[in-house]
């Protein structure tokens, strides 16, 4: 593996520039995930809670496999578990899926963000949280596809997986690739990793799961973190993962037009005004209206 | 500001009493911090105006939604205040109908009109419209206070109403800054109107000249009418 430079970084929030226009993207890594190797042992979160150190409180058993229930600013991925009646088979499935940051080539979150450098893709393909620039607003959750970011409400940021962007930097494979015992989370370069998938997917297919294939969903420009779905024609059935992401139009508008025509709306306003005023000079009140005024004022004085 | 008008014993009337002014004036402030802060989340290229003026973004990102809370709060007051005399009448299709007349300064092809003109109206109720609207977006976006708002009301927005929220709260945000634009310039642009505000008269002559119905009614009550002064 290649030692990653972390800061070859291609996209800055809230920037009016791009940093690195022409980045060298030989060492774009990604994550892979084959769900139907997967046992849902959560090796993966204990390794992730490990290595980013945080210290999730003990939860509450609310009666699902789900350990915490949702993603939270200390558990950045989460294995999802879904019970699906095949209805070709009859069979029941487990379908277990790690949940977390998915790394979008455009990401929404990014796309989103008003806080210049709280948000950063590196040359890699690792979408990063810059904790000293982010101001907590949630517009990130807003922007991502995957619902994915959670606000700490201890430093008021927004936490996601960082693909282990510390890891990766020292071409160390991420904790939780790390720790799967059975090798359903493997890491390398993206090439490598559609590669692998492929052969993959061509033993699923041997096996019966015709409909096996690769989730690298070209809506956000493919992901760094890719799934092996044993149906791929239907990726919601995996705890509601989108068919196909993109980033909402609204945020869209929001981030992209709408911060045009919003600023030449108001500016435009303002150019009215000094223009009618250059042209038209200011409206003045007459002598004539005060003598006006003060007969009327007499007027009544009179009567 | 003395212009073509003389010192001299003009009468002075009164338009604004002092707590109305207040009031006023710490919406103004309100306003102007809402606009500060909400235009440094909306452009890149403007976070510098509100990271600087609040102190960092954490600063401005949190005390942003308080001030809106103030602004609602204290526009309250303005608008019980002011809303009986910005009921709509018939002059305002009259006045309206003569904006040619209106945008050249011409008012002496006006109807003779009350408190209020029509554009003054439009100013009123497009803001009271817009700050509604402002305030309950905002509270869509005002992700700390959310589970809070969920215990009062009952409703959690998912992350689709929020972004509905988010697009809807920035474009009355535009539109209110417009309107406040409007309201600022015809403040300048029209002559003696800033002392209403500031001291809370303003001269005869100027309520002949624009609220000639208004200065009537003023007339007959003697305590509004302040005799000498120099005028502006």
């Amino acid at each position: 593996m290649t030692t990653f430079q972390p800061l070859d970084v291609i996209r800055v929030s809230a920037s009016v520039t791009e940093a690195n226009v022409a980045p060298n993207r030989d060492v774009e890594v990604t994550k892979l995930i084959d769900v139907s190797k997967c046992i849902g042992c959560k090796a993966c979160q204990s390794a992730c809670m490990e290595w980013n150190d945080t210290r999730p409180r003990a939860g509450e058993n609310v009666g699902v496999y789900e350990n915490p229930s949702d993603l939270t600013p200390n558990m950045f991925t989460l294995m999802r578990f879904t019970e699906w009646d095949n209805p070709k088979t009859g069979n029941l499935e487990w379908l277990i899926r790690k949940d977390g940051c998915m790394h979008c080539e455009e990401p929404g979150c990014l796309k989103a963000c008003p806080a210049p450098g709280a948000i950063v893709q590196y040359a890699n393909g690792i979408v990063d949280f810059i904790h000293e620039n982010c101001i907590g607003c949630g517009y990130c959750v807003k922007g991502c596809p995957f619902n994915i970011p959670r606000i700490s409400r201890v430093d008021n940021t927004a936490y996601k997986c960082t693909l282990c962007s510390d890891r990766a930097a020292v071409g160390q494979q991420p904790a939780c690739a790390k720790s799967c015992p059975t090798h359903a989370i493997v890491f390398g370069t993206k090439k490598e990793m559609i590669a692998h998938a492929d052969s993959r997917i061509a033993d699923l297919k041997s096996r019966g799961f015709d409909q096996a294939g690769l989730y690298n969903p070209q809506g956000v420009g493919g992901t760094h973190v890719m799934y092996v779905l044993h149906h791929a024609d239907q990726p919601e059935i995996y705890a509601g993962l989108p068919a196909n992401p993109v980033i909402s139009p609204l945020v869209e508008a929001w981030k992209g037009a709408g911060k045009y025509v919003g600023m030449a709306a108001m500016g435009l306003t303002v150019v009215a005004g000094v223009l009618h005023h250059l042209f038209l000079g200011a409206n003045r009140v007459s002598e004539e209206d005060e003598e006006n005024a003060g007969r009327l004022v007499e007027e009544r004085r009179d009567r | 500001m003395t212009d073509n008008v003389q010192h001299g014993t003009h009468i002075r009337v009164r338009r604004y009493s002092g707590s109305a002014r207040v009031n006023h004036w710490i919406v103004a402030i309100g306003f102007v911090l809402l606009l500060l802060s909400g235009l440094s989340l909306f452009h890149p290229s403007l976070y510098i105006i509100g990271a600087t003026l609040f102190g960092d973004g954490q600063t401005m990102r949190w005390i942003h939604p308080w001030i809106g809370v103030a602004l609602v709060i204290s526009f309250a007051g303005l608008f019980i205040r002011f809303f009986p005399a910005n009921l709509p009448a018939f002059t305002d299709l009259v006045w309206l109908a003569r904006a040619r007349s209106v945008l050249a300064g011409r008012d002496e092809y006006l109807p003779e009109v009350g408190k209020y003109n029509a554009g003054q109206k439009f100013v009123f109720w497009s803001q009271a419209v817009l700050i509604a609207v402002l305030f309950v977006t905002g509270a869509g976006l005002w992700d700390s206070k959310l589970p809070f708002f969920e215990q009062l009301t009952g409703f959690y927005p998912t992350i689709d109403q929020r972004r509905w929220a988010a697009v809807i709260h920035a474009s009355a945000a535009v539109l209110t800054i417009i309107v406040w634009i409007i309201h600022v310039y015809a403040a300048i642009w029209v002559r003696g109107t800033i002392p209403a505000m500031t001291q809370g008269t303003v001269t005869g002559g100027w309520g002949w000249r624009h609220h000639r119905k208004w200065l009537r009614r003023q007339v007959k009550q003697p305590s509004a009418i302040e005799a000498g002064g120099p005028t502006r």
